[in-house]
């Protein structure tokens, strides 16, 4: 039959802008079916695309029809997005039934995408986290259970079914064009709120050097977990001055002060559950991925943050 | 001409910019390290601590070349005088060396970080939060590091308990051996005077969440500072019992003890 069959994959998160990248740089080469929660998008004719809940039978249909080889899971709501259960029933049980029917459908290779807030900030954080360092997040903050649900259960199958090739990717903040989380919406503000005095150290990767870090990472079967980071800090505030933002200091002590201001304006840029990420630094070790799958990311801070000045006001 | 550069020029002349940036620290492509240290900072505070380094504590450093010129090293001193002004002027003695200066990194406490701006300010001069894994990683670094022992034990003592050593703390030994770090003792004289303090109002330091509320006067008296630099101390990395490693500890304890009799006994008088 066809023994040149090309890759079959399934991308979830699919309206999101590394999604569309990811399948930029796979199309020439593999079968993509792109599937997301929120909307349908058009990706051209060649690849199908779906508006699907996991939760629902019919999205069994698309393992049996396309018979899979591996999944790219991209598909997490952000922590300001939607409800905490509507979250948690999405980002949590939505990835249960998609690593099951994985399971069931033989699929070889998944990648699925965390994210560093796994590990929380706290005042007490060493910098340079490792992987193997505690997840404290979901001790500070009922609203970021989900992200840390969704790493137990994908460490769970990556334990039990090792068939599946299950690799865990804890990006840093992705940035650039397209991308819509809560420090890029910050990072392209006129006006950004800061937490008076403090200025934690941040990292950022660009949306295309993530995107070449999931297709390296697809393309090598290395299970495990692992931290992506380029080797390159900057302090909050300073960030936010290279990207030509004013800052709006809000006071910071007493501790209960800012949070009660946060949650009474409920900026969705800067939920008074990501407070902390703005006081405390949570900087990540991202040597032992570069090392296993050869990255080298190659948009250095400067590009990244000349981006977000040239692009203050939308055309 | 803005504020910033005329600042910047009369604060930092070019010999200082150039001494600085001569010392290879591995920062970002925005002088940053991941700890938060930053270059440019740091020359403002070399400038400021210059005067407070030579015009008010008076310091007398010997020894200082005896700090290997790079690789790993524990500087190991005592612990004294309420504020940090010990850790501070040791940093800049080893930064101003004139042949290999390294700017070290200082160990801090871990209310530091909770302070706002102080916090942030301490992290740009190259402190750094006092947790094991911080050391490790920058031994690995091959980064010269202070740590002080003692920690808040030494630096909360009262007036009357002055140059005593009091309970070292295992962890930098362990590291030491670990990392095949070197450890340079020092000898810290006249910090103890700065801030003579005669009680400690503890439920007040509870309150406001700091390791101890000193009774004191509101002033940093100018005592003059010796600094003792002693020969390092290299410890083997073979898996010993810990009570050989407390022996280890107090070798390192009993130099440090020697080094304070010798700045004791060079010192003329206490301002």
């Amino acid at each position: 039959m066809d023994e040149q069959r090309r890759p079959h994959i399934l991308v979830t998160g699919a309206a999101g802008a590394l999604a569309q990248q990811v399948i930029e740089r796979l199309r020439e080469t593999c079968n993509l079916v792109a599937v997301d929660f929120r909307e349908q998008v058009y990706l051209g004719d060649d690849i199908p695309s779906y508006c699907i809940d996991f939760n629902k039978r019919s999205f069994e249909d698309l393992f049996r029809r396309y018979r899979f080889d591996g999944v790219i899971h991209l598909g997490r709501i952000m922590s300001s997005q939607l409800t905490r259960m509507r979250r948690y029933n999405a980002n949590v049980l939505g990835t249960q039934k998609l690593l099951d029917l994985s399971h069931k459908y033989g699929i070889k290779r998944i990648v699925v995408l965390s994210t560093f807030h796994v590990y929380g900030a706290v005042a007490y954080n060493p910098a340079l986290i490792d992987e193997e360092a505690p997840l404290k997040s979901a001790g500070l903050s009922a609203d970021l259970i989900d992200s840390v649900e969704l790493e137990n259960l994908a460490n769970i199958y990556l334990w039990r079914y090792p068939d599946l090739n299950i690799t865990i990717l804890r990006p840093c903040n992705i940035v650039g064009p397209g991308v819509r989380n809560s420090i890029s919406t910050l990072l392209g503000m006129e006006r950004a709120p800061v937490l008076a005095g403090f200025s934690p150290m941040m990292q950022f990767i660009h949306i295309d050097d993530m995107a070449d870090a999931i297709v390296l990472t697809y393309n090598k079967p290395q299970r495990g977990v692992f931290n992506v980071a380029p080797e390159d800090w900057v302090a909050y505030q300073h960030a936010l001055k290279l990207c030509g933002c004013k800052t709006i200091p809000i006071p910071s002590i007493p501790p209960v002060l800012p949070k009660m201001i946060l949650s009474t304006l409920k900026l969705r840029s800067f939920p008074s559950y990501l407070m902390h990420f703005f006081k405390y630094p949570v900087v990540i070790d991202g040597r032992a991925f570069a090392r296993e799958f050869n990255f080298t990311p190659r948009r250095p801070l400067k590009e990244i943050f000349r981006f977000y000045r040239e692009n203050k006001k939308p055309v | 001409m803005g504020l910033a550069s005329f600042l910047k020029s009369r604060l930092i002349p070019a010999e200082l910019d150039s001494h600085i940036n001569r010392i290879r620290k591995p920062i970002g492509s925005l002088g940053y390290d991941p700890w938060g240290y930053n270059n440019e900072v740091m020359k403002y505070g070399f400038s400021l601590t210059r005067q407070l380094y030579e015009k008010y504590f008076r310091v007398e450093a010997t020894g200082v070349e005896k700090i290997p010129a790079d690789g790993p090293v524990l500087i190991v001193p005592n612990h004294s005088g309420q504020l940090p002004i010990d850790g501070l002027l040791i940093a800049y003695a080893l930064a101003s060396r004139e042949t290999d200066p390294r700017i070290p990194r200082a160990m801090i406490e871990r209310f530091f970080p909770t302070v706002p701006y102080l916090g942030n300010l301490l992290n740009e001069f190259g402190a750094v939060l006092g947790d094991p894994i911080n050391c490790a990683k920058m031994l690995a670094n091959g980064e010269a590091v202070i740590v002080f022992p003692e920690g808040i034990r030494g630096s909360g003592k009262l007036y009357h308990d002055r140059y005593q050593l009091k309970r070292f703390g295992n962890g930098f030994m362990h590291l030491a051996m670990k990392y095949n770090a070197p450890i340079v003792p020092v000898g810290v004289v006249g910090c103890e005077e700065t801030i003579p303090a005669i009680a400690n109002i503890k439920p007040l330091a509870n309150l406001l969440g700091i390791p101890y509320a000193p009774v004191a006067m509101p002033v940093v008296l100018p005592a003059k500072v010796h600094l003792n630099f002693g020969d390092p101390m290299i410890f083997d990395d073979r898996e010993i019992p810990e009570e050989q490693v407390t022996d280890r500890v107090e070798q390192v304890k009993a130099a440090i003890s020697e080094l304070i009799d010798t700045g004791l006994s060079e010192r003329k008088r206490l301002f």
